[in-house]
This record gives C-alpha cells, structure tokens and sequence, in this order.
C-alpha cells in the first residue's frame, strides 16, 4: 500500500501576461529610443534643452514680428524693445529678392517659363505622364529663353530650325551618298546655319514680320530668378557634357583620354570663383575683337563647364561600378560602342550614379551664389544692396533666413527625389 | 575536313580608316587631336592680337613692384612697400593657415556629428539629422556671409569692454575676448627665446644693412623668419612620440613572449609631455593675455572677423558633409564583422577601435580628403568677407591696381591646382600603401 502520490502536470496553458506597460507603447518607446541607460538619458535632456532653447528664441521672434514697415527704425518703433522679426523688409523687397531688376510688368514671362519648364520636366521625371507632353520639353530650351530675353520670336525660331537644317541635310546625303557622309554634313550645315545664316534669317523675317514680346537686358536680371536661371542651364547643359567626359576619360584612346582627364583634373583643382574672373575679365581676350557676349551667358558656359568636370567624375564612378560582364556581355551580343553604351552600359551606371549626381546637381545650384562676387545680382547680391540701404542697414537674420529658406526647399526636395527615383529604380540586385 | 586560311589580305584602302577597327581608332584620335590644337591655336592667337592692340605684354615683371597696399591679416612682415610677389605669399599662408584650421575643427566637429547620427538615441540623431540637411542644403557662400555680419552686428564693440564696469565680458579667465571687429586670444611668448632667423635674406639691403654688419634684425630683411624656439619645441615633441613608439614595440614584443603587456600609457604619456614641458619651461614661456588700453586691445594674437566668420561658417559647413561620410564609412561595414567580433569575446569599446573602425577609415578617407580640398577650394569665398587670402590679394588688389587680369588670373588657378594637386597625390600615395592586398 503506498500512498497515493498526485503529481501536479499542468494541463492547460497559462494565459499570456500583457507585457509590462514601460515597455510598451508610446512609454516602451521612450524607455527604449530615448532614455536606455543614463549616458543616453543625458544626451536626450541635452537634446531636449537645445530644442527649447531654439524654439523659446525663435517662436516669439519671427511670429512677433512685425510686416508692414518701411524702414528699420520703423520696426524698432513698433516692436517697442521687444527682441522679434522686422518681416517688414521681406514684405516691401520681396519681388526685388525674386526678381532683381525684371520689368514689374514682365513677371508673368519668368513665371510661365518656369511652369513650362515644370511642365517640360513632368515627362522626364516621371513616368505615369503623357507622352504628348514630350513635345513640350522639346519646345522649352527654345520659349524659355525667348520668354527671359524677350525679342522677336525668330531668334528661337531660327535656332530650331538649325536642328530641321541638320537632320534634312542628314536624311539627303545619306540617302543620296552614304550614311557616314550624312553623319559629317548633316551637323556641319547645322554649325553653318547658325553661324551665317540664322542671325540673317531672323533680321529679314522680323523686318516682314516682326512679331516679338520687349526685349530685357541681362543686367536686369537678379534674384532668385537669376539664380535658377543659371542653375537650369547649367544642370541642363552640364550632364550630357559630363557623360562625354566620363566616357571620354574611361576610352581607351589615349589621346581623347589624356585631354579629357586634364580638362578634368584642372578645372576640379582650382575654384569657381577664379572660373568666374576668367568668365568676367579673362574671356574677352580669348575670343575675336568685338565679341561682346553676354555676362550672364559667360557665367552660365563656366558654372557648366565646372560642374561636367564634377559630373564626369560622378558617373565614372558609376562606369567603374558596374561589373565587367556587363561590358563583356554587350560585347558578346554584338553591339558596337555605342549601342552597348547606350543599351546596356550606361543605363545601369548612371543608375549607380544618382545620388552623385543629383548632389552635383544641389552643388552647382548652391554655387551660383558665386555670381554675387562678381557683380550679378543674385539673392545674395541683393541682400546686399537691401543691406546697404539706409532704410534696412543693420539688419540680418530676415534676409538671409529667407534667402536660406528658399535655397533649403528647393535643394532638400532635390535630394529627397533622388530618394525616390533610387527606390523607383531599384531592381534588387548590384 | 575544314582548313584556315588566312582572310586574302586587303591592299590599304582609305575608306579603311573609317570602317577599319584597326585604324578607326587612329583617325578619331588624330581628328580630335588636330580639333583641340585648332581651337587652341586660335584662342591664344585671339588672346595675342587682343593684348596687342590693348598695348600690353604678357609678363610677369609687376610681381616685383611694391604692391602699395596693406594687409591687415598676415603671418610675415608685410608693408605697402613689399612687392606683389609678397603679397600674393601673403594671401597664400593665409589660405593655407584657414584651411588648416578649418580642416582640423570640421573633422573634429563631423566626426562627433556622425556618430552622433548613429545613435541609437531617436532625438539625439534626428537633431544631428536637422543640422546636417540645413547645412547642407543652404549655399556655403550664404553661411559665410551670415557668419560675417552676426560677428559685425551682434557682438560688442571694444569700446564696451572700457571702464571698471564693463557692458561686455572676456572669457576664460579674462584671455579671449570676442568683439565686433574680431577675435583677441593669448599669444604664446618665451621669456628666453632663441630668436628667429631670417630666411633667404635679401640682397638689396633695405632695412638689412645694420643685420648683415652684425647688428639688430629688421623686419624687412628676410623673405620671412623661422621661430627657433617653436622648431625646438616640434624637435622635443617628435622625439617623445619616437620614444613612445619604441616603447609600444617594446610592449608587443614582452606580450608575444610572455602574454602580459606592460603599461604603456604612462610611460608614453610622462616621455612625451615631460620633456616638452621642461623645454618650454626653459625657453620661459608664458601667455601674453590681451588687454584693454583705452581705446582698443593690447597684446595678444589678434584674428579679424574676416577669418573668424569665414573659418567658423567653412568648419560648420564642411563638418555637416564629413558627419555623412562618417555615417556612410562605419554603415559600410557588414554587420557580421561586429557579431564576430562579439563572439571572440571582446567588449562594444574594442569592437569600434579594433575591428569596425580600420576597416571603415579605408572607406572614410578618400571622401574625407575630397572634402579638405573642397574646404580649401571654398576659402577662396574668402574674398566675400573681405580676408586676406591669395585670391583677396593676387585675385583681388594686385589684379585691380596693375590690370593684368590674364597673368594674375593663371597665376591665382595655377596656385590653387598646385595646392589641390599636392594634396591628392598625398592621399593617392596613402591610398596605395594601404590598400586592402587582394589575392
């Protein structure tokens, strides 16, 4: 007879505890993010007391601050010793600080070529858009400049037509003679059309038919205007030339190799700023007597020069990324050089490319500010001269917050774009 | 059965030099060749003719003749009798003097940044977030600027810091004090200094006469002087970290033999400072504080807002891009090296100095270089806040009063791409010695 033993087995699961509240939610949260150990727990009140301490000046200061005022003793006097905002000089200088100089009555033409040019990048940049649109971004680089300048509209009209000129004269010859004679004369009657013959063209139309909008000096130019001005064509004109000079540093001809890697290494070694006195003293002499061009154009030739340099290492960088069966690849298929660049090799490297690129991009906006040391009237240059004024001397922070905050918008939206054509492109292997 | 025959060699055609890969490449070469030497030709044909009918020459004779004008930030003897050539060095040390330092603070200062960025602590790396994109994305020109005029506006005069009870106060036990027309520090002195000796001492003796018959040194003899006492004192300090050097081979060796290492800190530490200390103690050095004197400050090291504003905005600028490179260099190395690292048993501390950081320095150091070039590159914006560097004086003045922009204007790119070049070949040298050895 033994007794009778009862062993304890559970026979039901016990019932899940909630974890404990610290650590979850909003409180497990900050227990885990903000305040893990004490080294960290300090870091966040410093943190902490930073950011009150930023918003406590800022708050009050630029929501106190006063709008309608024409001078900054004005403001003084309104504010009555208290420590805030003279919005006032953003207020009454605003279109100054967007458009320099341009005629009030012309604004409309900076504006419609700008949402023209949005609306010319709508089919490039995104794909659900409108093929239609396309014809749009073809027309631009001719209206936007028409639309700037002013003039008589022939000016663009005969600057396009060098391209029909060009491809008419191509189709010809390669259906008359040979493809390759059509390569060489087709851009040759091109070059020609513009340097004789479109300034002829564009005289005699216009004394027919003279159809034009006021035309606007380029000193007139200046703010933002200027700025962005500069930063599309230089954007626009600066990638392209920086593939040439990437393939033509990566070619394995020595001679194209050797001018490309000096043009490269040169212009990345010195600073803008000297590119720009070579732009505004030097330029003149390098080119025939009576050659009068325009500042702001000479400007726009060096920021892009300087910036395809840049360019050019970027997307070498992206050459050299991709791995070498991809090239062997394209060869095998058959492809000549330039299909294998232009189907297989370059697609995938300027893919690897884009965060470089679109920060040269955010580079060469940033650098047109330089044109302020030189004399133009960029926003910076025009903070001076509202600085200068007796009305506004001594203020500070108004205008070059502003003029930080436009600049911040327009690069921060750039870069998180590339965020997005990255996550856009990404195929899931390297 | 098949043969190979060689194709039937074809006699020279010229169409051959286009459709040929053989000589393809050949024409391309020589037509790019013969375009580039045309357009060459024709610029500096355009620039001859141009300079001709301007009636100047192109030569570098203006270099030598006094320059007329002053500088008021330098590191030599400098006067408005000093030629141009002098001038441009001057504009050049101060180059070099903002970009050193420059470099310097904006690595300490994005190093920190970066890893802060890195922090597991959500507030700590999203303010280190907020600060990097708005510096980032606001032109360093604007920076620069802003720098220039808060030291102008917001700072006190020297007049404020008058009287028994001054408005404005110096800091750090009354040695620095920040005005709006710059910044006054202690000047390091030596009671019993070995004295300076000239360097290159000039031939016309201007000024130099009494020195070459044995007599005082005059400031402008000399294309500049070297500091005895601070040679000695770098003489002293590298001999210490020889020292300690040897003794940290020392230490490897007893730990290979024996399994124990000796300390090293101490010893390396007391053979380092303690000989420079008697060295300095010798030569008297003591710190000449500045002080107020009725209208302005007296003594001491005085750095003009110019550089201030310029070096600061720079070195806030440049270390929002290095914090990313940082972030970028210790995110590039795969997670698994601190997991084995974990699993040899060594502590977090160690993980980062002995297994994450090497590897990651090879990824962070070229960028890391790009960025110095480019600080030194922008400090020609200098020219913005009106400091003196060389595109202020060579760029500037001198191009302004003599009108010979194409001889200045190479002159200046020819120094900034000597400049940028020396860097990048030293960092092309490192590169090579340390390169990851592939099998």
């Amino acid at each position: 007879m033994s007794d009778k033993v009862t062993a304890y087995v559970r026979t039901e699961m016990l019932e899940e505890k909630a974890p404990p509240s610290l650590n979850t939610g909003p409180l497990g949260w900050i227990k885990e993010n903000l305040f893990p150990n004490w080294f960290s727990s300090i870091l966040t009140l410093v943190s902490l007391w930073i950011i009150y301490k930023m918003l406590a000046a800022f708050i009050p200061w630029a929501f106190g601050g006063v709008w309608n005022a024409s001078s900054l003793n004005e403001c003084r006097e309104i504010l009555q010793g208290v420590d805030a905002a003279c919005w006032a000089v953003i207020h009454e200088r605003f279109w100054q600080l967007m458009y320099g100089f341009y005629p009030d009555h012309l604004y409309w033409r900076p504006n419609l070529a700008l949402i023209l040019l949005i609306v010319a990048l709508i089919p490039v940049l995104f794909d659900g858009a409108p093929r239609k649109l396309l014809w749009i971004s073809v027309a631009t680089p001719f209206v936007g400049p028409w639309l700037l300048w002013g003039g008589t509209i022939w000016t663009p009209v005969a600057a396009a037509l060098g391209f029909v000129v060009g491809i008419a004269v191509y189709r010809l010859v390669a259906s008359a003679l040979s493809n390759l004679a059509g390569l060489v004369l087709g851009p040759l009657a091109a070059v020609i059309w513009w340097i004789l013959l479109a300034g002829r063209f564009s005289d005699l139309v216009s004394s027919i038919l003279p159809l034009g909008i006021e035309p606007v000096e380029s000193r007139k130019f200046g703010g933002f205007m200027l700025a962005i001005t500069l930063g599309i064509t230089g954007i626009a004109a600066s990638f392209p030339l920086g593939i040439i000079l990437a393939l033509g540093r990566q070619s394995n001809l020595i001679i194209v190799k050797t001018l490309s890697v000096g043009f490269i290494e040169f212009i990345r070694g010195v600073p803008l700023i000297t590119l720009l006195f070579v732009a505004q003293v030097m330029l003149a002499y390098f080119l025939p007597k009576g050659t009068d061009f325009d500042i702001i154009l000479r400007v726009m030739i060096m920021i892009t020069l300087f910036a395809a340099a840049y360019m050019a290492e970027v997307i070498r960088g992206g050459l050299a990324a991709l791995p070498k069966g991809q090239y062997e690849a394209a060869d095998a298929l058959g492809l000549n050089y330039w299909q294998a660049q232009r189907l297989i090799i370059m697609p995938q490297a300027l893919k690897i490319a884009i965060p470089g690129i679109v920060s040269t991009f955010i580079g060469l906006f940033k650098d047109t500010t330089l044109v302020s040391i030189i004399g133009l009237a960029d926003p910076i240059g025009w903070v001076k001269y509202i600085q200068a004024d007796a009305a506004w001397n001594g203020i500070v922070w108004e205008l070059y917050g502003f003029v930080a905050l436009v600049f911040f918008i327009i690069c921060f939206s750039m870069s998180r774009y590339s965020m997005y054509l990255e996550r856009k492109l990404e195929t899931g292997h390297k | 059965m098949t043969t190979m025959t060689d194709p039937p060699r074809e006699s020279f055609r010229l169409s051959m030099l286009l459709y040929d890969s053989r000589y393809r490449s050949m024409t391309i070469q020589i037509i790019v060749l013969m375009g580039f030497m045309l357009g060459a030709a024709w610029l500096i044909n355009n620039a001859v003719q141009n300079l001709a009918e301007a009636g100047k020459t192109f030569s570098f004779r203006f270099m030598s003749e006094p320059s007329g004008y002053d500088i008021n930030q330098r590191l030599i003897d400098y006067s408005s009798r000093s030629t141009h050539a002098r001038a441009a060095v001057v504009g050049i040390l101060n180059t070099l003097l903002v970009a050193l330092m420059g470099c310097i603070a904006a690595t300490v200062l994005g190093v920190i940044l970066g890893i802060l960025r890195l922090s597991k602590n959500w507030m700590v790396s999203r303010l280190a977030a907020v600060y990097v994109e708005a510096m980032r994305n606001v032109p360093v020109l604007l920076w620069i600027v802003l720098t220039m005029a808060i030291m102008v506006e917001f700072m006190p005069t020297p007049r404020e810091f008058r009287g028994e009870e001054p408005e404005a106060r110096m800091y750090l036990f009354d040695s620095v004090a920040i005005t709006n027309r710059g910044v006054y520090i202690p000047d390091p002195k030596f009671a019993n200094g070995l004295g300076d000796i000239p360097v290159a001492i000039s031939l016309r003796p201007e000024g130099c006469e009494s020195y070459l018959e044995g007599g005082e040194l005059a400031d402008s003899c000399g294309l500049f002087q070297i500091s005895l006492d601070l040679w000695l004192i770098i003489a002293v300090l590298l001999a210490g970290i020889f020292t300690a050097k040897l003794n940290v081979k020392r230490a490897n060796r007893i730990q290979a033999a024996t399994g124990e290492r000796p300390n090293t800190l101490w010893v390396n530490l007391a053979v380092i400072i303690l000989p420079t200390l008697a060295v300095l103690w010798y030569l008297g050095f003591y710190l000449e504080k500045p002080v107020f004197d009725r209208y302005n400050f007296k003594g001491g090291i005085y750095m003009r807002n110019s550089l201030i504003a310029l070096w600061l905005a720079l070195l806030l600028y440049t270390a929002a891009f290095i914090a990313e490179i940082v972030r970028a260099g210790i995110l590039a190395i795969p997670k698994g090296q601190s997991e084995a690292a974990a699993a040899l048993g060594l502590r977090q501390g160690k993980i980062m100095r002995l297994v994450i950081l090497p590897q990651a320095w090879r990824v962070i150091f070229p960028p890391l270089i790009s960025q110095f070039l480019n600080l030194t590159k922008n400090s020609s914006l200098a020219i913005g806040v009106g400091y003196m560097d060389v595109t202020g004086t060579l760029g500037g003045i001198t191009l302004n009063q003599t009108g010979r922009e194409m001889e200045t204007v190479l002159l200046l790119m020819l120094v900034y791409l000597v400049i940028s070049l020396s860097i990048s070949s030293v960092m092309n040298a490192y590169n090579k010695r340390n390169a990851l050895k592939e099998r």
